[in-house]
């Protein structure tokens, strides 16, 4: 039962009829492969994010000062963007396992598309550093700013091309609703690009 | 042997195994004259023993990848090899190239070598590990080139498995990063940054593609466990080998006048490096566990299951003891490098050839497995031999720990001759334990010729 999404859009009248195939509790949306990946990239990430602990801990002042020029309205919009987008791709799931493969394509291309406004954002935002004469070498705050958002940045675009390649697969009926690991797949990835953003965007652009 | 054309193999990993002692002599040499400075001088002095022991690892694993390549590009592709004529061909020519270039590091002076080679018309000579004149790392290219095209056309034309497209994708990489041996800048701080584009995009990039790939086709071979399983470990090995190794390179260019970020792109990645070493020992003894057939070569499993532990420790455990920045600040150039660097070639690649060749020799020389008497010695010289490296990697180790604290660390800093002197007894330990290494490459060497029960060779010849 979709708990995000409290209103059903479509109603499943087939629902009570043929209740779906219990699921084991303990079974991993997707791939087992991806799940190492995932679990691999929430290392790096996190590691990156003590290190920025630990050197904002060191230079409290600096971190401070240099926060407060970055561009926190495009950061929140850009928050609500990915949000959404993952709720696309929550949907794509649940699409997929109703056997609605069309409606899961689409629901895939909107959250690429979602990804898609989210780098355009992003440009515009490095793109005005630059102008500023902002780089990795003006200071360790910058430093991690831009390292964390630009790894990120490459982050969204990696998923967004394994999501426009499982909404292609599904657009040509690769998947079923008794087969269909790939979504979950590709969901699972753009779910962690998802979270990291979650926590890279109040740690480096809000929190002082 | 599936298909005739594998056999060209042979001859490449009879050469490497014969550069392979080679190797371990001139590091004998070398180990002695830490502590007898004037042992073979003139004749041999340090930088040439040195250059000798660390270019004939090199050609000698490349002779062993090369090796590799043509006995399972074929047998993965199901068909023969595009050429083996050129196989062959390319086989004499770097052998020869690579004899020559070592007599002239032993019999000319290096500076002479260099005039002699026409280093002035593109200097690339005089850095570590690419000492090669100019004219041999030209031949290197046309070697590479022309193997990537006999491989690469077969595996094209062929069935296209992971394993194949990893190991091409892995020897592609190889050639590619080599270029950069071309690239000498004038300025320092960019000749050393793309240095380290071939000498670590190497051995932490592209050849832990060709070792993951090498591994994956012998576990499938010894194990049976489904190819699906194995090539779906092989993705996420390799995808972690590169994503945490290709940054990761950062951890050479703290201390080169390169950006100071490097400091902490290279301390984070690369303490990841670890992971990917890790996984390939959790997936060698997976698969060996899930195996469902007890394959006759056993020599060749023990190998593949040692590669995996060995490259761990060697790469990943003493490759992070003094991966982050901070550390490195103090532990830089030390006998901790010369531990770390003991270790890992010995784990990942010296390993992984000796696996492959463990597991192709017999069948190039027709049986499925070498019988139990050369078996059984080959075991004893895997123990040997990888015992022994532990113990020079404890010893560097040990050396490298007290030469950090009396040289660097300490608030009266010791002169570098004065500390050298001082860990003498270390230098010692490791040159006898090298000695047993030796015994062992000896059982290794003999246990080709070890003559067993001709029955259970023919039967498992037709097996």
């Amino acid at each position: 039962m979709n708990v995000l999404w409290p209103v059903q859009l479509q109603p499943d009248v087939n629902a009570i009829a043929t209740p779906p195939a219990p699921r084991r509790v303990r079974d991993l949306p997707g791939d087992f492969a991806i799940w190492i990946f995932i679990y691999a990239e929430l290392l790096v990430f996190g590691v990156f994010f003590l290190a920025y602990a630990f050197a904002r801990a060191g230079n409290v002042e600096l971190f401070n000062e240099h926060q407060q020029f970055l561009d926190r309205t495009t950061g929140a919009v850009n928050t609500l963007v990915l949000i959404t987008s993952s709720l696309f791709a929550v949907r794509a799931v649940e699409a997929i396992r109703r056997g609605a493969a069309a409606s899961c394509s689409r629901w895939l291309a909107m959250a690429v598309m979602s990804g898609g406004v989210f780098v355009v954002l992003k440009l515009i935002e490095f793109a005005d550093k630059q102008e500023q004469g902002i780089t990795l070498s003006t200071n360790t705050f910058y430093m991690f700013y831009l390292s964390l958002t630009f790894f990120h940045f490459m982050h969204v675009l990696m998923g967004m091309v394994i999501l426009s390649a499982v909404a292609v697969k599904a657009y040509r009926g690769a998947y079923s609703a008794s087969r269909h690991t790939g979504v979950e797949t590709g969901a699972s990835y753009w779910h962690m690009v998802d979270l990291v953003w979650i926590v890279l965007f109040p740690l480096v652009y809000v929190m002082h | 042997m599936q298909y005739q054309s594998q056999a060209v193999a042979k001859p490449y990993f009879i050469a490497a195994i014969g550069l392979f002692v080679g190797q371990i002599l001139f590091g004998l040499i070398m180990g002695l004259q830490y502590v007898m400075g004037d042992f073979l001088f003139p004749e041999i002095p340090f930088n040439v023993a040195r250059m000798v022991h660390t270019n004939l690892l090199i050609v000698w694993l490349l002779f062993g990848f090369m090796g590799a390549a043509y006995f399972l590009v074929p047998e993965e592709a199901e068909r023969e090899l595009h050429s083996p004529k050129l196989a062959l061909a390319l086989f004499w020519i770097f052998l020869i190239a690579g004899a020559l270039t070592i007599l002239g590091y032993l019999l000319v002076p290096y500076a002479g070598l260099a005039k002699m080679t026409g280093n002035h018309l593109l200097p690339t000579m005089g850095r570590e590990f690419l000492e090669q004149p100019t004219i041999t790392k030209l031949g290197i290219v046309v070697v590479a080139l022309g193997f990537l095209y006999n491989i690469g056309v077969t595996i094209l034309a062929g069935r296209k498995t992971v394993v194949n497209l990893v190991l091409l994708t892995g020897l592609v990489g190889l050639a590619v990063f080599f270029l950069f041996a071309f690239y000498n800048p004038e300025n320092l701080v960019k000749d050393k940054f793309y240095w380290w584009w071939v000498v670590h995009l190497w051995v932490e990039g592209v050849w832990e593609l060709i070792l993951g790939s090498i591994l994956a086709f012998v576990l499938l071979k010894v194990t049976g466990v489904d190819r699906e399983v194995i090539e779906k470990w092989l993705y996420v090995i390799i995808a972690m080998a590169l994503i945490t190794g290709v940054i990761g390179t950062g951890h050479h260019f703290y201390w080169i006048g390169a950006p100071e970020y490097w400091q902490w792109w290279g301390s984070i990645f690369s303490a990841m490096e670890p992971i990917p070493f890790f996984m390939m020992t959790v997936f060698a003894f997976n698969m060996v566990n899930r195996r469902r057939r007890e394959h006759p070569n056993q020599a060749a499993v023990l190998w593949a299951l040692g590669t995996a532990v060995m490259a761990f420790l060697g790469a990943g455990v003493w490759g992070f003891l003094h991966t982050l920045a901070p550390v490195n600040y103090y532990t830089h150039g030390t006998q901790i490098t010369a531990a770390h660097g003991h270790m890992a070639f010995y784990g990942a690649y010296v390993m992984i050839v000796l696996t492959i060749i463990s597991y192709a020799m017999p069948i190039l020389r027709g049986q499925k497995a070498g019988n139990r008497s050369a078996q059984v010695l080959e075991m004893w010289s895997f123990w040997f031999m990888t015992v022994s490296m532990v113990f020079i990697t404890l010893f560097l180790t040990g050396a490298g720990i007290l030469q950090v604290w009396m040289q660097r660390y300490s608030d009266a800093p010791m002169a570098f001759m004065v500390v050298q002197e001082k860990i003498e007894l270390f230098y010692w330990m490791r040159e006898v334990a090298g000695l047993v290494f030796l015994i062992g490459l000896i059982m290794y060497v003999w246990s080709f010729f070890v003559k067993g029960d001709e029955r259970v060779v023919a039967s498992a010849a037709t097996a």
